[in-house]
């Protein structure tokens, strides 16, 4: 006899009692190619997929919450846990939308090196979406390549902040650390490699007959679907809108950079891969842009403000002042002015969103986090029905889903 | 006696503010001064009451009857090119005016214009859905009602979607502590192994720098190990084990780094 308030032992992935020759199947929460905690329910009639349901919520750590209970610079390392695998776009959204609300101007040199950071994360995080997407695909080699050259992504990351994965490495008002003496070489070395790099991935790729099946022509999202389900990113783009939020509304010093924003109308897999593949060369260009900026710039990391930002160490050991104002804004944090504020950056998923409602405290009243990767994961709703149960994989694979990101 | 907490916001206040402290604004501008946002605001006001009106940080902010929020952002959809429903949540003013506040932050890519449609519905009043109009709002108000119990009206599939579909109370109230209360507490032992095993297990420590040094199964105390499991009793004075370390002794399976034998690759073509 169970007891009705306990878990019940039962096959739970597959029911079988329906007259309609509909099955149920689970797919997740533990699934290798699910990328995280994700469990879709699937009703199948043969292997066509009828209805999608996808849950969420296995990751949820209630950062919203942490947020209202937080002061603003105790909040910043969190926010590195939402799309972990390019950490630094996440601080630097918020660290965007805090100055915006304070109305603080960062010193080019900052400027300079979050540019970097962002850039060498968006090549990070495409090149993490290779490796699994091909891999989820069967594409070993690809995985292996791309996780390669990653691998000097991080170490680079981790010669400028110390962290490969979490790091932590914006402040609001500007940034920590100035570069160390290897970074440009490094970064130099790296990207004068890419192109031969990417080419080898789309030698294995591009014409490959398994790779082509598994992806052209399927997950088609037609535009209105994409723009109605607030998909944003290479999501859109391979669905024939031509929005980068870069371009459109220039943060940093995007507009003084020339790039170009690679748009596809197919709205398949492929042509989301195709988009992945072009963005790693415009963030190549891009990166040879920036690092031609950096000589010229003056020393200053961090803007002036000190009702909200410490100020320099060396003030800090010689001016009692400073060191006063330093040990207020750690103890009981900066205090932004009263309002509100929305701020949506490109992140490598997508439109990577912070609104923020202050009270003048120095604690947010309220903290929105408007991941890309939620809505994308939202979007299967409406694009699984009608494909088959190894499309589910692959497309998956391309929406690009963190679910760090989903469940925040 | 103990000194009374007001329960109506339960969050992290600050412990110490100046007599003397105002706190400045955001500044807020006319909406005339932008033609586009104007032109919106003449579109919109033309067919409904808007009650306020602004613009901050370059986003037009306007407040709007909840009756008609359906209305309201079909016209900026339809009329207005506001394509895409980027976020919507509420705010909890409850401690406050008893209220919630519900903003849609819309997109119009033509324009290249983001604009913030508020309005305030009472605790227990339920809002119109605007999934007919953006499919975004179907996960969205599911969030919106998961984390702060709004109703929403005519919602295809109005269930919890981050919390476990059995959880009690909403998570991002004022009122609720952020370290759960006592539902959650006791949440994960009731449904594995039944409310008789209350007393066996106990709650869940939901303080994740809780540390018991009496509790030989999960923690282990530097200098004084004891066997996993063993039994100590409150106040007994555990034996002392000496610290190693691996300088002075060395593990013998781990050879030290040495850097004169070493290779260091620079050269990545290698």
């Amino acid at each position: 006899m169970q007891q009705t308030n306990k878990l019940r032992p039962f096959f739970e992935n597959i029911t079988f009692d329906r007259d309609d020759n509909e099955m149920v199947l689970n797919f997740g929460p533990q699934h290798p190619s699910a990328h995280g905690q994700l469990r879709l329910m699937l009703h199948l009639q043969q292997e066509q997929i009828v209805k999608a349901h996808p849950d969420v919520g296995y990751l949820h750590r209630g950062m919203e919450k942490m947020a209202e209970n937080m002061i603003y610079n105790e909040f910043m390392p969190t926010t590195d846990r939402m799309d972990y695998i390019a950490s630094s776009s996440n601080n630097y959204g918020f660290a965007l939308a805090v100055e915006k609300l304070i109305g603080l101007e960062v010193p080019r040199r900052a400027k300079v090196i979050r540019m970097l950071l962002l850039e060498t994360n968006r090549l990070m995080s495409h090149l993490f979406w290779l490796a699994t997407t091909a891999l989820d695909i069967g594409a070993m080699t690809v995985f292996l390549y791309a996780f390669r050259e990653r691998e000097y992504l991080m170490d680079l990351i981790e010669d400028y902040c110390g962290a490969r994965l979490t790091h932590a490495a914006v402040r609001i008002g500007g940034v920590p650390l100035d570069l160390p003496d290897n970074f440009m070489g490094d970064l130099k070395k790296f990207l004068d490699k890419l192109p031969e790099n990417i080419k080898d991935y789309e030698d294995l790729l591009d014409k490959n007959r398994i790779w082509l099946m598994r992806m052209e022509d399927v997950g088609v999202i037609p535009t209105e679907m994409a723009l109605s389900w607030g998909c944003t990113g290479p999501m859109l783009r391979a669905s024939g809108v031509n929005w980068d939020i870069r371009k459109e509304e220039p943060y940093e010093l995007y507009d003084e950079i020339d790039f170009d924003i690679p748009v596809s109308d197919k709205g398949d897999n492929y042509a989301r891969y195709k988009i992945y593949m072009e963005e790693m060369r415009q963030s190549a260009k891009i990166l040879y842009q920036v690092m031609d900026m950096y000589e010229g710039t003056g020393h200053e990391l961090m803007a002036h403000a000190p009702q909200y930002v410490s100020s320099s160490k060396l003030d800090m050991m010689t001016q009692n002042y400073s060191l006063m104002q330093h040990f207020v804004l750690v103890t009981q944090g900066m205090r932004p002015p009263v309002g509100e504020v929305y701020i949506a950056t490109e992140s490598p998923k997508g439109e990577l969103g912070y609104y923020i409602n202050s009270q003048g405290g120095p604690y947010p009243y309220k903290l929105k986090l408007r991941a890309p990767s939620f809505w994308h994961t939202g979007v299967l709703t409406d694009l699984l029905p009608g494909h088959y149960i190894p499309d589910v994989v692959s497309i998956i694979g391309t929406t690009n889903i963190v679910f760090g990101e989903v469940d925040r | 006696m103990r000194a009374y907490k007001p329960k109506g916001d339960v969050q992290k206040k600050s412990y110490y503010t100046d007599r003397y402290w105002v706190a400045p604004q955001v500044a807020k501008q006319e909406v005339f001064s932008d033609a586009v946002f104007n032109a919106d605001l003449e579109a919109i006001k033309s067919k409904f009451e808007v009650s306020d009106a602004y613009i901050q940080v370059e986003q037009m902010v306007l407040f709007i009857n909840p009756e008609d929020n359906f209305d309201v952002v079909k016209f900026c959809k339809d009329e207005l090119e506001y394509t895409q429903l980027s976020e919507m949540s509420a705010i909890d003013w409850i401690e406050k005016e008893g209220k919630f506040e519900i903003f849609y932050q819309l997109l119009s890519m033509n324009k290249r214009k983001r604009i913030r449609v508020k309005c305030f519905i009472d605790q227990n009043q339920a809002i119109e859905s605007v999934e007919k109009l953006f499919r975004s709002a179907d996960w969205s108000e599911r969030e919106m009602y998961d984390m702060y119990g709004v109703i929403v009206n005519n919602h295809p599939y109005m269930k919890r979607i981050l919390m476990p579909d059995d959880w009690q109370g909403y998570p991002l109230l004022k009122t609720y502590p952020l370290q759960g209360d006592e539902f959650a507490a006791w949440y994960e032992v009731d449904k594995i192994f039944g409310k008789e095993a209350r007393d066996v297990i106990g709650p869940e420590i939901r303080d994740s720098a809780a540390v018991n040094r009496y509790d030989t199964e999960r923690f282990a105390r530097l200098g004084h190990e004891v066997p996993k499991g063993t039994e100590l009793n409150v106040g007994s004075e555990e034996p002392e084990t000496p610290l190693g370390y691996q300088e002075e002794e060395g593990v013998f399976m781990i050879s030290k780094f040495d850097e004169k034998d070493s290779v260091i690759i620079t050269d990545r073509d290698r």
